[in-house]
Protein backbone atom coordinates (compact mmCIF):
# COMPACT_ATOMS: atom_id res chain seq x y z
CA UNK A 1 0.00 0.00 0.00
CA UNK A 2 1.42 3.36 -1.01
CA UNK A 3 0.21 6.22 1.17
CA UNK A 4 0.76 9.50 -0.61
CA UNK A 5 2.36 12.14 1.60
CA UNK A 6 -0.74 14.28 1.00
CA UNK A 7 -2.45 11.92 3.48
CA UNK A 8 0.15 12.16 6.27
CA UNK A 9 -1.41 13.19 9.61
CA UNK A 10 -1.33 16.95 10.08
CA UNK A 11 -1.32 17.79 6.37
CA UNK A 12 -3.59 20.75 5.78
CA UNK A 13 -5.11 21.42 2.39
CA UNK A 14 -6.69 24.74 1.48
CA UNK A 15 -9.79 24.02 -0.60
CA UNK A 16 -10.44 27.54 -1.89
CA UNK A 17 -13.23 30.03 -1.46
CA UNK A 18 -16.90 30.15 -2.39
CA UNK A 19 -19.20 33.18 -2.57
CA UNK A 20 -22.71 32.56 -1.23
CA UNK A 21 -25.05 34.67 -3.37
CA UNK A 22 -28.53 35.59 -2.13
CA UNK A 23 -29.94 33.71 -5.10
CA UNK A 24 -28.13 30.47 -4.25
CA UNK A 25 -28.97 30.79 -0.53
CA UNK A 26 -32.67 31.17 -1.34
CA UNK A 27 -32.63 28.40 -3.93
CA UNK A 28 -31.11 25.92 -1.48
CA UNK A 29 -33.48 27.02 1.30
CA UNK A 30 -36.57 26.62 -0.87
CA UNK A 31 -35.66 22.99 -1.45
CA UNK A 32 -34.27 21.97 1.90
CA UNK A 33 -34.55 24.53 4.70
CA UNK A 34 -37.41 27.00 4.20
CA UNK A 35 -36.93 28.98 7.41
CA UNK A 36 -37.52 32.69 6.91
CA UNK A 37 -33.94 33.81 7.66
CA UNK A 38 -32.79 31.62 4.72
CA UNK A 39 -35.58 32.65 2.33
CA UNK A 40 -36.22 36.35 2.42
CA UNK A 41 -33.87 39.28 3.09
CA UNK A 42 -36.64 41.53 4.42
CA UNK A 43 -38.09 38.96 6.78
CA UNK A 44 -34.61 37.92 7.93
CA UNK A 45 -33.87 41.44 9.23
CA UNK A 46 -35.88 40.98 12.42
CA UNK A 47 -34.87 37.33 12.88
CA UNK A 48 -32.28 36.05 15.35
CA UNK A 49 -29.62 36.24 12.59
CA UNK A 50 -30.43 39.81 11.51
CA UNK A 51 -30.11 39.15 7.77
CA UNK A 52 -30.44 36.62 4.97
CA UNK A 53 -28.04 33.76 5.70
CA UNK A 54 -27.29 30.33 4.27
CA UNK A 55 -28.72 27.12 5.69
CA UNK A 56 -26.02 25.42 7.72
CA UNK A 57 -26.45 22.42 5.42
CA UNK A 58 -25.70 24.64 2.42
CA UNK A 59 -22.45 25.74 4.10
CA UNK A 60 -21.63 22.09 4.86
CA UNK A 61 -22.49 20.70 1.40
CA UNK A 62 -20.31 23.39 -0.19
CA UNK A 63 -17.34 21.92 1.71
CA UNK A 64 -17.92 18.68 -0.21
CA UNK A 65 -18.07 20.57 -3.51
CA UNK A 66 -14.70 22.23 -2.87
CA UNK A 67 -13.21 19.07 -1.36
CA UNK A 68 -13.96 17.15 -4.55
CA UNK A 69 -12.69 19.97 -6.75
CA UNK A 70 -9.43 19.93 -4.79
CA UNK A 71 -9.18 16.13 -5.11
CA UNK A 72 -9.65 16.45 -8.87
CA UNK A 73 -6.77 18.93 -9.10
CA UNK A 74 -4.57 16.64 -6.98
CA UNK A 75 -5.55 13.67 -9.14
CA UNK A 76 -4.60 15.51 -12.32
CA UNK A 77 -1.25 16.46 -10.79
CA UNK A 78 -0.59 12.86 -9.74
CA UNK A 79 -1.53 11.61 -13.20
CA UNK A 80 0.82 14.11 -14.86
CA UNK A 81 3.62 12.96 -12.55
CA UNK A 82 2.85 9.29 -13.22
CA UNK A 83 1.92 8.58 -9.59
CA UNK A 84 -0.82 6.07 -8.75
CA UNK A 85 -4.02 7.56 -7.34
CA UNK A 86 -5.97 6.61 -4.25
CA UNK A 87 -9.64 5.78 -4.81
CA UNK A 88 -12.24 7.38 -2.56
CA UNK A 89 -15.24 5.45 -1.25
CA UNK A 90 -18.27 6.36 0.82
CA UNK A 91 -18.23 8.04 4.22
CA UNK A 92 -19.67 6.54 7.42
CA UNK A 93 -20.55 10.03 8.69
CA UNK A 94 -19.25 13.01 10.63
CA UNK A 95 -19.28 14.42 14.14
CA UNK A 96 -18.69 17.60 16.10
CA UNK A 97 -20.14 19.83 13.40
CA UNK A 98 -20.35 23.39 14.72
CA UNK A 99 -21.88 26.41 13.04
CA UNK A 100 -20.12 29.30 14.81
CA UNK A 101 -21.40 32.23 12.74
CA UNK A 102 -24.06 32.71 10.09
CA UNK A 103 -22.92 32.90 6.44
CA UNK A 104 -24.63 36.01 5.06
CA UNK A 105 -25.55 36.72 1.45
CA UNK A 106 -22.45 37.93 -0.38
CA UNK A 107 -19.96 36.37 2.08
CA UNK A 108 -16.98 34.54 0.65
CA UNK A 109 -16.13 31.48 2.72
CA UNK A 110 -12.77 29.71 2.62
CA UNK A 111 -12.57 26.00 3.31
CA UNK A 112 -9.77 23.71 4.43
CA UNK A 113 -9.25 20.12 5.55
CA UNK A 114 -6.59 18.59 7.74
CA UNK A 115 -5.68 14.91 7.71
CA UNK A 116 -6.02 13.31 11.16
CA UNK A 117 -4.92 9.85 10.16
CA UNK A 118 -5.62 6.68 8.22
CA UNK A 119 -6.11 3.12 9.43
CA UNK A 120 -6.73 -0.08 7.47
CA UNK A 121 -10.32 -1.32 7.54
CA UNK A 122 -10.43 -4.92 8.75
CA UNK A 123 -13.88 -5.52 7.25
CA UNK A 124 -12.86 -4.41 3.74
CA UNK A 125 -9.40 -5.61 2.73
CA UNK A 126 -7.56 -3.02 0.66
CA UNK A 127 -9.56 -0.12 2.05
CA UNK A 128 -8.62 2.29 4.83
CA UNK A 129 -10.55 4.83 6.85
CA UNK A 130 -9.32 8.38 6.33
CA UNK A 131 -10.10 10.78 9.19
CA UNK A 132 -10.30 14.49 8.54
CA UNK A 133 -10.97 17.72 10.41
CA UNK A 134 -12.37 20.52 8.29
CA UNK A 135 -12.94 24.23 8.70
CA UNK A 136 -14.72 27.08 7.00
CA UNK A 137 -13.67 30.69 7.66
CA UNK A 138 -14.96 34.06 6.50
CA UNK A 139 -12.84 36.71 4.76
CA UNK A 140 -11.81 38.08 8.18
CA UNK A 141 -10.43 34.64 9.01
CA UNK A 142 -13.12 33.96 11.61
CA UNK A 143 -14.31 30.39 11.97
CA UNK A 144 -17.86 29.88 10.68
CA UNK A 145 -17.98 26.07 10.68
CA UNK A 146 -15.89 23.05 11.64
CA UNK A 147 -16.44 19.29 11.72
CA UNK A 148 -14.66 15.94 11.90
CA UNK A 149 -15.42 13.40 9.20
CA UNK A 150 -14.24 10.10 7.79
CA UNK A 151 -14.20 8.47 4.38
CA UNK A 152 -13.15 5.16 2.90
CA UNK A 153 -10.02 5.35 0.79
CA UNK A 154 -8.12 2.71 -1.15
CA UNK A 155 -4.46 3.48 -1.56
CA UNK A 156 -2.74 2.04 -4.62
CA UNK A 157 -0.91 -1.25 -4.14
CA UNK A 158 2.84 -1.20 -4.69
CA UNK A 159 2.42 -4.15 -7.06
CA UNK A 160 -0.31 -2.50 -9.16
CA UNK A 161 2.01 -1.89 -12.08
CA UNK A 162 3.17 -5.50 -12.35
CA UNK B 1 -52.84 23.50 21.77
CA UNK B 2 -54.41 25.43 18.89
CA UNK B 3 -52.97 24.47 15.52
CA UNK B 4 -51.79 27.98 14.74
CA UNK B 5 -49.80 28.39 17.94
CA UNK B 6 -46.02 28.06 17.91
CA UNK B 7 -44.26 25.29 19.78
CA UNK B 8 -42.08 26.58 22.59
CA UNK B 9 -39.51 25.08 24.94
CA UNK B 10 -42.32 23.95 27.24
CA UNK B 11 -43.79 21.84 24.41
CA UNK B 12 -40.57 19.89 23.89
CA UNK B 13 -40.17 17.83 27.03
CA UNK B 14 -37.98 14.71 26.87
CA UNK B 15 -39.75 11.84 25.11
CA UNK B 16 -41.76 14.09 22.77
CA UNK B 17 -41.76 12.59 19.26
CA UNK B 18 -42.25 14.36 15.91
CA UNK B 19 -42.73 12.25 12.76
CA UNK B 20 -40.40 12.78 9.76
CA UNK B 21 -41.47 12.05 6.19
CA UNK B 22 -42.50 10.06 4.28
CA UNK B 23 -40.27 11.41 1.54
CA UNK B 24 -39.65 9.54 -1.70
CA UNK B 25 -36.26 10.09 -3.29
CA UNK B 26 -36.08 10.30 -7.08
CA UNK B 27 -33.11 9.66 -9.33
CA UNK B 28 -33.47 13.20 -10.72
CA UNK B 29 -33.19 14.76 -7.26
CA UNK B 30 -30.15 12.65 -6.40
CA UNK B 31 -28.38 13.61 -9.63
CA UNK B 32 -29.34 17.28 -9.39
CA UNK B 33 -27.94 17.63 -5.85
CA UNK B 34 -24.82 15.66 -6.77
CA UNK B 35 -24.08 17.82 -9.82
CA UNK B 36 -24.04 20.88 -7.58
CA UNK B 37 -22.34 19.57 -4.43
CA UNK B 38 -21.02 16.01 -4.71
CA UNK B 39 -20.31 14.99 -8.33
CA UNK B 40 -18.99 11.48 -7.67
CA UNK B 41 -19.96 8.74 -10.14
CA UNK B 42 -22.12 6.75 -7.65
CA UNK B 43 -24.27 9.85 -7.08
CA UNK B 44 -24.56 10.71 -10.79
CA UNK B 45 -25.00 7.51 -12.72
CA UNK B 46 -27.07 4.36 -12.16
CA UNK B 47 -24.50 1.97 -13.55
CA UNK B 48 -21.59 3.59 -11.71
CA UNK B 49 -23.69 3.33 -8.54
CA UNK B 50 -24.38 -0.38 -9.10
CA UNK B 51 -20.67 -1.00 -9.54
CA UNK B 52 -19.77 0.93 -6.37
CA UNK B 53 -19.79 -0.12 -2.71
CA UNK B 54 -23.19 1.64 -2.43
CA UNK B 55 -24.86 -0.79 -4.86
CA UNK B 56 -27.01 1.65 -6.83
CA UNK B 57 -27.58 5.29 -7.72
CA UNK B 58 -27.19 6.68 -4.20
CA UNK B 59 -27.87 10.09 -2.69
CA UNK B 60 -24.90 12.09 -1.42
CA UNK B 61 -24.81 11.87 2.37
CA UNK B 62 -25.04 15.67 2.42
CA UNK B 63 -28.20 15.37 0.33
CA UNK B 64 -29.64 12.95 2.90
CA UNK B 65 -28.89 15.53 5.59
CA UNK B 66 -30.57 18.26 3.56
CA UNK B 67 -33.63 16.05 2.95
CA UNK B 68 -33.79 15.33 6.69
CA UNK B 69 -33.69 19.08 7.34
CA UNK B 70 -36.67 19.54 5.02
CA UNK B 71 -38.57 16.79 6.79
CA UNK B 72 -37.82 18.57 10.10
CA UNK B 73 -39.02 21.96 8.85
CA UNK B 74 -42.19 20.40 7.42
CA UNK B 75 -42.92 18.39 10.57
CA UNK B 76 -42.24 20.87 13.38
CA UNK B 77 -39.48 23.44 12.90
CA UNK B 78 -41.51 25.97 10.92
CA UNK B 79 -44.04 26.08 13.77
CA UNK B 80 -41.41 26.14 16.52
CA UNK B 81 -40.09 29.31 18.19
CA UNK B 82 -36.61 28.12 17.21
CA UNK B 83 -33.48 30.27 17.16
CA UNK B 84 -31.23 28.02 15.11
CA UNK B 85 -28.88 25.19 15.94
CA UNK B 86 -25.27 25.58 17.12
CA UNK B 87 -24.29 22.35 15.38
CA UNK B 88 -24.73 18.62 15.00
CA UNK B 89 -23.17 16.14 17.45
CA UNK B 90 -23.03 13.41 14.83
CA UNK B 91 -24.54 12.09 11.63
CA UNK B 92 -24.15 8.39 10.83
CA UNK B 93 -24.86 7.36 7.25
CA UNK B 94 -25.77 3.79 8.13
CA UNK B 95 -27.00 2.56 4.73
CA UNK B 96 -27.07 4.06 1.23
CA UNK B 97 -30.17 6.07 0.27
CA UNK B 98 -30.97 4.77 -3.22
CA UNK B 99 -33.14 6.17 -6.02
CA UNK B 100 -36.75 5.11 -5.39
CA UNK B 101 -36.34 4.81 -1.62
CA UNK B 102 -39.08 6.20 0.62
CA UNK B 103 -37.68 7.66 3.83
CA UNK B 104 -39.46 8.20 7.08
CA UNK B 105 -38.63 8.32 10.74
CA UNK B 106 -38.84 10.60 13.69
CA UNK B 107 -37.23 13.24 15.85
CA UNK B 108 -37.27 12.43 19.57
CA UNK B 109 -36.53 14.96 22.33
CA UNK B 110 -33.72 13.55 24.48
CA UNK B 111 -33.21 16.43 26.89
CA UNK B 112 -34.39 20.00 27.44
CA UNK B 113 -32.81 22.58 29.73
CA UNK B 114 -32.95 26.33 30.12
CA UNK B 115 -29.90 28.28 28.99
CA UNK B 116 -27.91 29.76 31.86
CA UNK B 117 -26.34 32.43 29.68
CA UNK B 118 -29.40 33.41 27.61
CA UNK B 119 -32.56 34.06 29.64
CA UNK B 120 -35.72 33.05 27.80
CA UNK B 121 -33.93 30.43 25.69
CA UNK B 122 -33.91 26.67 26.15
CA UNK B 123 -31.54 24.12 24.67
CA UNK B 124 -33.39 21.08 23.36
CA UNK B 125 -31.36 17.97 22.45
CA UNK B 126 -32.88 16.03 19.58
CA UNK B 127 -32.27 12.58 18.17
CA UNK B 128 -33.25 11.95 14.54
CA UNK B 129 -33.60 8.65 12.74
CA UNK B 130 -34.59 7.92 9.13
CA UNK B 131 -35.48 4.48 7.79
CA UNK B 132 -36.11 3.24 4.25
CA UNK B 133 -39.18 1.34 2.99
CA UNK B 134 -37.63 -1.92 4.24
CA UNK B 135 -37.39 -0.57 7.77
CA UNK B 136 -33.61 -0.32 7.59
CA UNK B 137 -32.07 2.64 9.39
CA UNK B 138 -30.27 4.81 6.83
CA UNK B 139 -29.40 7.86 8.93
CA UNK B 140 -29.01 8.63 12.62
CA UNK B 141 -28.16 12.01 14.08
CA UNK B 142 -28.28 14.05 17.27
CA UNK B 143 -28.17 17.79 17.63
CA UNK B 144 -29.20 20.60 19.96
CA UNK B 145 -31.55 23.42 18.93
CA UNK B 146 -32.29 26.72 20.68
CA UNK B 147 -35.98 27.22 21.42
CA UNK B 148 -37.61 30.23 23.10
CA UNK B 149 -39.51 29.78 26.34
CA UNK B 150 -43.21 30.62 26.19
CA UNK B 151 -43.63 34.33 26.96
CA UNK B 152 -44.94 34.88 30.50
CA UNK B 153 -48.08 36.78 29.39
CA UNK B 154 -49.28 33.84 27.29
CA UNK B 155 -48.27 31.14 29.75
CA UNK B 156 -51.89 30.52 30.68
CA UNK B 157 -53.18 30.13 27.14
Amino acid sequence: MIIDQAFEPGTRQELGGHVFTAEAIIDFARQFDPQRFHLDAESAKDSVFGGLCASGWHTAATWMKLNLASNAIEAKKAQDEGRALPEFGPSPGFRNLRWFKPVYAGDEIFYSRTIRGTRPLASRPGWSILELSSEARDSQGELVMSFDSAALIRFPEAADTE
Amino acid sequence: MPKDEFLHFEDMSPGTVFPLGPKSVSADEIISFAMEFDPQPMHLDEEAGRNSILGGLAASGWHSCAMMMRMMTDSYLLRTAAEGAPGVDFVKWRKPVLAGDVLQGETRVLDARESKSRPGIGIVSLRHELRNQNGETVLESENPVMVRLRPAETAQS
